[in-house]
C-alpha cells in the first residue's frame, strides 16, 4: 500500500472554527482540549460521519471523490466506547490477528471470547486490533488508552505507535494526559475557544 | 336464511359490558378506564358514521365516489401511522412514506384481486371494493407502523453500534442490516401468526361475519382464504417498502447515519 499524507483543508464544524492541518505519513498528531471542546467532533467529521465544512484529503483525494463506506474504510476512526455485534471477539477482525493480540498481551484463544463477558479495557484494546486488521490508510484514535490501567496503557502506545511507523500511516491522537502527549506525540495541537493551535 | 335484526337496546346491552369493564378498571386504578370509554365511544360513532357514508355509496355506486372514499380511508390510515411512531421522521417524511407505501401495496392488491380474482361488475362496485379495502388498509397500515417504529426506535437505540459499524467502512445498507431486518419481521409477524392460527385458535372475523349473515362455510372459507393471502401480500409488499425507504432516508448521500431527520413524539 502506498503512503499518503492526511490533510485537512479548511474543516470546520459546529464547535470548530476551520481548520487546515497536514499529517505526513508516520505521523503522530495529538490533539488536546479540554471535555466538549470539539475534540471528538472534529475527528467525526474527518471520518466524514457528520455533516461539517471544508473537506479532508488523503493523498490527493478528497472525501467527495470516494463514496462514504470507502473513505471511512481508508479513514479509520476508533472511537473511544466501540460497539460489537457479533457473538465471539473473532469474527469482527477481518482476518485472524496473532501479533496483534499477543502484542497487547492477549492469549491466542482471545478471537473465540464472547464479546459479552468484554471488560471496558479489553474493548478498548481489541477495538485498536480490530480497526488495525482493516488495513487502513489513516488512524483518527479517540483517547485510545482512556481505559486502561498504567502498564497496559504504555502497552498499547507501544504496540499503537509501532504500527503507525512501520505502515506509514498519518495519525490524528486525542489524548488527555500530557506525559502520554510527550511519549508518542510527532507534534501537538490545542482545541480551546473553537480553534486548533500547534503547541 | 335470514339475518337477525339486532335492534338499538340489544347493542346497549354489549355496551354495558364496555361500562361495566370501565368501571372495574377504575376502581382497579389500572388508568386505562379514560382510554377505553373513548375507543368505545370512538367505535360506536365512527362505525355509525361509516355505515350511512356505506349505504350513500352503494345507492351513488360510480367510480368517482367510490375512489374519493377509498383516497379519504387511504389518507386517514397514513396519519394513523404517523400517530403510532415513537419517533418520526422530519417534514412530512414519516406520513408520506407510510401513505405512499400502504398506496402501493394496498390499493394495486385490491385492485388487481377485484379485477382478476373476484371480478364483480362494474369492477369497483362498492360492496366489494370498500370491505376488501378497508381490510386491506387496516392490516397494511398495522404492518407499515410496526416496521418504521420499530426501524426509528431500533436505529436511535443502537446507534453507537450502527456508526460504529460504519466507522469500520461498512455501507450504510450492511450497517443497518440486522436492524431492518428486525423492523420487516415485526411489520409481517401478525399477519404470518393469525395465518398460522386462522380456524385452529381463532375463527377470522370476516368468515364469521359471512357465516352470521348467512353465507354456506364453505364459501365463507373461500373468501377467508384470498383475504388472508391478499392481506400477506399487501403487508409484506408495504412493509418492505416503507422500511426501505425510510432506512435510505435516515442516512444521507455520504452514507451517515442521519438522527437529526428524527423528532420525538412527546404526546
Amino acid at each position: 500500500m502506498k503512503e499518503q499524507r492526511l490533510s485537512l483543508d479548511q474543516l470546520s464544524t459546529d464547535l470548530l472554527q476551520p481548520a487546515s492541518l497536514e499529517v505526513a505519513p508516520g505521523e503522530i498528531i495529538c490533539l488536546s482540549g479540554a471535555s466538549g471542546s470539539g475534540k471528538t467532533r472534529l475527528l467525526r467529521a474527518i471520518a466524514d460521519l457528520e455533516p461539517h465544512g471544508g473537506t479532508a484529503r488523503l493523498g490527493h483525494r478528497a472525501q467527495g471523490e470516494m463514496r462514504g463506506h470507502a473513505w471511512r474504510r481508508q479513514v479509520m476512526l476508533v472511537p473511544a466506547e466501540s460497539a460489537w455485534w457479533f457473538d465471539t471477539v473473532g469474527e469482527h477482525l477481518q482476518q485472524p490477528q496473532p501479533e496483534a493480540l499477543a502484542a497487547l498481551g492477549f492469549s491466542d484463544e482471545a478471537g473465540e471470547w464472547s464479546v459479552d463477558r468484554l471488560s471496558s479495557g479489553e474493548k478498548q484494546r481489541l477495538a485498536l486490533v480490530r480497526a488495525m486488521s482493516f488495513k487502513p490508510a489513516a488512524l483518527l484514535l479517540d483517547e485510545p488508552t482512556a481505559n486502561l490501567d498504567p502498564d497496559t496503557t504504555r502497552a498499547t502506545e507501544n504496540w499503537l505507535v509501532e504500527c503507525i511507523h512501520k505502515r506509514r500511516l498519518p495519525a490524528l491522537w486525542v489524548a488527555h494526559d500530557q506525559e502520554q502527549i510527550e511519549r508518542v506525540a510527532d507534534r501537538h495541537f490545542h482545541i480551546a475557544d473553537g480553534r486548533l493551535e500547534e503547541r | 336464511m335470514e339475518v337477525i335484526d339486532l335492534s338499538w337496546w340489544q347493542l346497549a346491552l354489549a355496551a354495558g359490558l364496555v361500562v361495566v369493564l370501565a368501571t372495574c378498571i377504575y376502581l382497579a386504578r389500572l388508568g386505562l378506564a379514560g382510554s377505553l370509554l373513548v375507543a368505545a365511544t370512538r367505535t360506536a360513532v365512527q362505525l355509525a358514521l361509516v355505515g350511512l357514508v356505506l349505504e350513500a355509496l352503494f345507492s351513488v355506486g360510480s367510480l368517482l365516489w367510490v375512489a374519493l372514499m377509498g383516497l379519504g380511508m387511504l389518507l386517514l390510515a397514513g396519519r394513523e401511522v404517523m400517530a403510532r411512531q415513537q419517533r418520526r421522521l422530519r417534514g412530512g417524511w414519516s406520513f408520506t412514506i407510510g401513505t405512499a407505501a400502504m398506496f402501493v401495496s394496498a390499493f394495486s392488491v385490491t385492485v388487481l384481486t377485484l379485477v382478476a380474482v373476484i371480478g364483480p361488475t362494474p369492477w369497483y362496485e362498492p360492496q366489494y371494493a370498500i370491505p376488501l379495502l378497508g381490510m386491506m388498509l387496516g392490516n397494511t397500515m398495522t404492518g407499515v407502523a410496526l416496521g418504521l417504529d420499530r426501524l426509528t426506535e431500533g436505529l436511535w437505540r443502537q446507534r453507537q453500534l450502527v456508526e460504529n459499524r460504519l466507522m469500520l467502512g461498512e455501507t450504510w445498507s450492511s450497517a443497518c442490516g440486522s436492524i431492518r431486518r428486525e423492523a420487516m419481521r415485526s411489520g409481517l409477524m401478525p399477519i404470518i401468526n393469525s395465518m398460522a392460527a386462522a380456524g385452529i385458535v381463532s375463527l377470522p372475523g370476516m368468515m364469521t361475519g359471512q357465516i352470521l349473515a348467512g353465507t354456506a362455510p364453505a364459501l365463507a372459507v373461500k373468501y377467508q382464504i384470498l383475504i388472508m393471502f391478499t392481506i400477506a401480500a399487501g403487508t409484506g409488499f408495504g412493509t418492505f417498502v416503507a422500511v426501505s425507504v425510510a432506512s435510505r432516508r435516515l442516512f444521507d448521500h455520504r452514507e451517515r447515519l442521519r438522527l437529526d431527520r428524527l423528532t420525538s413524539s412527546t404526546a
